[in-house]
């Protein structure tokens, strides 16, 4: 078996080999399904209906893809410098930290002007939390991967400490959770009585404003330029070192926003649980983009969609919730296969 | 041993005929040159031959049985070696290892160290190939490498050896001494193809040389009936000559270098040593030397990648205080890198993209501050592409497909579009083909008219001595001190980058 690279990639192939992959992620998953001894046809029935199948559903999955869409740019753009961040869900804490200090009484404004100041300062939390590893990597090299992923331990236990300590709510009957953020403060519904709020709106527009930066800009430029290749990039005049910077910050600062969209939107106040790995899952939906801000948005509502749906279904079959976890990680491995097979052709012998 | 039969052979990459009914013969105890320029057909045919591709039509026949098309084992099996031009060796195992990899099976249950060593030793005593069997690969020279792939390749049997622009990265003392073992391999009953377009090698080593332009026979000559420019000719299809400087009054200085100093990597002696340096306007000064003396360290100084650790720049008599690239640039700095892949452009974006890099940040080509003016980019680089004759499929294109000589037009395009007052060329025309060459000799020239003072660092004494006016040596990181090229001769020169700095001419 040998692997040819083509001489010209057609549009539609980069367009259909994702979907085609998922297709394939699917037909494997049904193996699992049959195992369990249940019908395939009623497992991806629920799951669809549980996550798009109705104006409930649809909210839900809205819901769950917002702080995926923040957190999936926040990958994208980081991995197209090539900067490997891996610290989105401790990025998320920090930016819901912000939220809480500054979102529950000690300052009051109202609404069109308390809402884009907490995202403001949860970007700008977010951010901060990148600006040690970024020195460390430029200063004395040293591995973003291993400083941004630990870091969120070291977040995530800060903020344990806080939930029990200085920010612990006296309210909350001895739960560790933070005061709820105030009504000023707290992101409208998109829809009555359902749990999406603007949020996802300010997602989207995120997405449109990080596609038309990487595109359009001189920053863009750059970002592209670095990643694809420093040393070329160094010697046509980019500082490497502000443009990784100016990436982490841009990184961390989506990354941040998702906290912003947990604690003042969908929850109302910080506890511990506030993200179930959406720092992590994040990154799953930046590859299934092929690192593409508009991309980016769809495959968070898509992850969104598997996870929402894979819960009514499991109460409907009997089939453990897990089947998720399988699906998105499949999806993510037949995606990245399907890319390079836009890239090469494989000859068989 | 072997005779290899290339009949009618034809390929076609989409709208684009890469090989056009081509035919070859090789008897045994021959070496036949294939010459051509760049993007002629030399690789495609010798992909078809080795099996990486299918052709068309065509078939190719070694000792009168056809080859199964598109099968790299047939070929291997039939006795055909290739040597790439750029090695493919594991540079953390021993030589030893490195042949025996790929070769030799992973799930056999014994060890066939020792069988191998012996075989090894064997083929280098027979074909004066000297290597050591267990010395590392990444601690080999790069003639040494060389060696080490043609054993690889004579250790699976290889009865036709093709060799891919062997020379490329040769000193010409390696190259001598390549040269002395592919005769002796010969003499043996060896077939050779050798690929390149250095005309005076082929002279030197093949018996026939057939000639490939634009994907077709041009033609075959018998070596000792023709001559180089006869050669150049049917390989560009018309006339070249490389241009000649004309003699120029020599400007006011525009980059002095004083005392110069950068260390070697940990434990290595200094890179550069006190260097002083006076390049002036309307004047091309060359360094020449063998590689790895100080020139990359040099290169990296006066493109900003590399801050000196003592010493000075001056430009136009001014202290340079801030080494970067961008600095360089805004002084008026052009820059032609020695790699261009890897330094030169980036590779996954599009040919516009890499011709406005450079001056992306400086002139009017984006608006409201930061966003990047996309038809103004476009039309500069259309102009550059039409100006420089980059021959391309579209602008949008990557830039890592265009072949080496359009993207180093690209670089010269991206440089000179500046009128830098200083131009770095290093090795500008390294694996270039003639007309390339010319049409980079040609750019220099009219830089330097224009009063560009322009360093030229190269290790192709014929590139210097038709185009350089001063020439200084740099060996183990010193500088000499400047001489008249009309002044001095090619043997003072070759003596002195040996390490000989009062040879006279």
């Amino acid at each position: 078996m040998q692997l040819e690279p083509r001489e010209h990639i057609s549009a539609w192939r980069v367009i259909l080999a994702p979907l085609m992959a998922i297709v394939v992620a699917f037909i494997i998953c049904s193996g699992l399904i049959i195992w369990t001894g249940e019908s395939v046809i009623d497992a991806y029935g629920f799951l669809f209906i549980g996550g798009f199948g109705s104006k409930f559903a649809l909210s839900e999955t809205l819901n769950r893809a917002t702080p995926l869409i923040f957190t999936g740019l926040a990958a994208a753009v980081a991995f197209r410098a090539k900067f490997w961040n891996i610290g989105a869900e401790g990025q998320l804490y920090f930016g819901a930290l912000a939220a809480t200090i500054l979102g529950t009484g000690v300052v009051t404004m109202p609404s069109f002007l308390m809402i884009p100041f907490l995202f403001l300062a949860g970007a700008m939390a977010g951010g901060l939390a990148l600006i040690g590893p970024v020195l460390l990597k430029s200063t004395l090299k040293v591995d973003e991967v291993v400083t941004t992923l630990l870091l969120n331990f070291v977040i995530l236990l800060f903020v344990n400490y806080l939930l029990e300590g200085p920010l612990k709510d006296p309210m909350s009957m001895g739960w560790p959770q933070a005061a709820s953020i105030i009504d000023q403060g707290v992101l409208p519904a998109l829809l009555p009585r359902t749990r999406l709020h603007i949020g996802f709106l300010v997602a989207i527009s995120a997405a449109v404003m990080i596609w038309a930066l990487m595109r359009y800009t001189i920053w863009g430029y750059e970002i592209r330029a670095v990643g694809a290749n420093p040393t070329a990039a160094r010697f046509s005049g980019i500082s490497i070192n502000r443009t990784v910077m100016l990436v982490a910050i841009l990184s961390g600062g989506l990354a941040g926003m998702a906290g912003i969209t947990e604690t003042t939107g969908t929850k109302g106040y910080l506890t511990l649980d506030l993200s179930p790995g959406f720092g992590y899952s994040g990154i799953a939906v930046a590859m299934l983009a092929n690192l593409h801000p508009i991309g980016v948005v769809l495959s968070a509502i898509f992850l969104a969609g598997i996870y929402v749906g894979s819960d009514s279904m499991s109460r409907a079959v009997n089939i453990p919730t897990y089947i998720a976890d399988v699906m998105v990680a499949l999806s993510v491995l037949s995606v990245l296969v399907s890319l390079m097979l836009v890239q090469y052709r494989v000859r068989w012998k | 041993m072997a005779e290899l039969h290339i009949k009618g052979v034809t390929k076609r990459f989409g709208s684009l005929t890469a090989n056009d009914n081509i035919s070859l013969s090789v008897a045994t105890g021959e070496v036949v040159a294939l010459l051509g320029e760049n993007g002629a057909g030399k690789t495609t045919l010798m992909n078809i031959l080795f099996g990486h591709y299918v052709a068309d039509e065509g078939s190719i026949d070694i000792d009168g049985t056809t080859l199964p098309p598109g099968s790299t084992d047939a070929a291997i099996k039939a006795g055909v070696g290739m040597v790439h031009q750029h090695f493919t060796l594991a540079e953390n195992l021993s030589v030893l290892d490195n042949i025996m990899l790929g070769t030799e099976s992973l799930f056999s249950l014994t060890s066939k160290v020792g069988a191998a060593r012996k075989k090894l030793i064997n083929l280098a005593e027979e074909y004066n190939l000297d290597v050591h069997p267990d010395a590392l690969v990444g601690a080999l020279s790069v003639g040494e490498r060389q060696r080490v792939e043609i054993l690889k390749v004579l250790y699976r049997g290889a009865k036709i050896l093709i060799l891919d622009e062997p020379t490329a990265v040769l000193t010409p003392a390696e190259t001598d001494q390549l040269f002395a073992n592919l005769k002796n391999m010969v003499a043996r009953g060896m077939s050779i193809i050798f690929i390149s377009h250095k005309l005076h090698e082929i002279l030197a080593i093949s018996d026939r040389v057939t000639v490939l332009r634009h994907g077709t026979v041009v033609g075959e000559v018998v070596t000792i009936d023709t001559d180089r420019a006869k050669l150049a000719e049917l390989m560009v299809g018309r006339k070249v000559s490389r241009p000649k400087a004309e003699h120029m009054e020599a400007g006011a200085p525009v980059v002095e270098l004083k005392d110069i100093s950068i260390a070697g990597e940990k434990g290595m002696p200094k890179a550069l040593k006190d260097v002083c340096l006076t390049i002036r306007r309307n004047e091309i000064v060359a360094i020449a030397g063998v590689a790895g003396n100080g020139q990359s360290e040099l290169a990296g100084l006066l493109s900003g990648t590399l801050p000196q650790d003592s010493g000075e720049i001056l430009v136009e008599g001014q202290k340079v205080t801030d080494n970067n690239p961008l600095q360089f640039l805004q002084m008026g700095f052009g820059r032609i890198p020695e790699d261009r892949h890897h330094t030169g452009t980036v590779g996954e974006m599009s040919i516009w993209e890499n011709l406005i890099s450079e001056s992306l940040r400086q002139s009017p080509l984006w608006r409201f501050g930061r966003i990047i003016d996309f038809a103004a980019c476009r039309k500069r680089a259309a102009e550059l592409v039409e100006q420089f004759d980059i021959r391309c499929n579209g602008m949008e294109g990557q830039a890592r497909l265009l072949s080496g000589g359009n993207m180093q037009k690209l670089i010269l395009a991206r440089t000179l579009t500046a009128n830098p007052k200083f131009i770095l060329a290093n090795q500008p025309v390294r694996g270039l083909d003639e007309g390339a060459i010319a049409f980079v000799h040609e750019q220099l020239l009219n830089a330097r008219s224009a009063g560009a003072g322009i360093l030229l660092v190269s290790e192709d004494l014929d590139e210097i001595f038709s185009i350089a006016d001063r020439v200084a040596v740099i060996y183990h990181g010193q500088v000499s001190s400047l001489l008249n090229v009309r002044e001095t001769n090619i043997r003072q020169i070759g003596a002195m980058m040996g390490g000989d700095m009062k040879a006279v001419a």
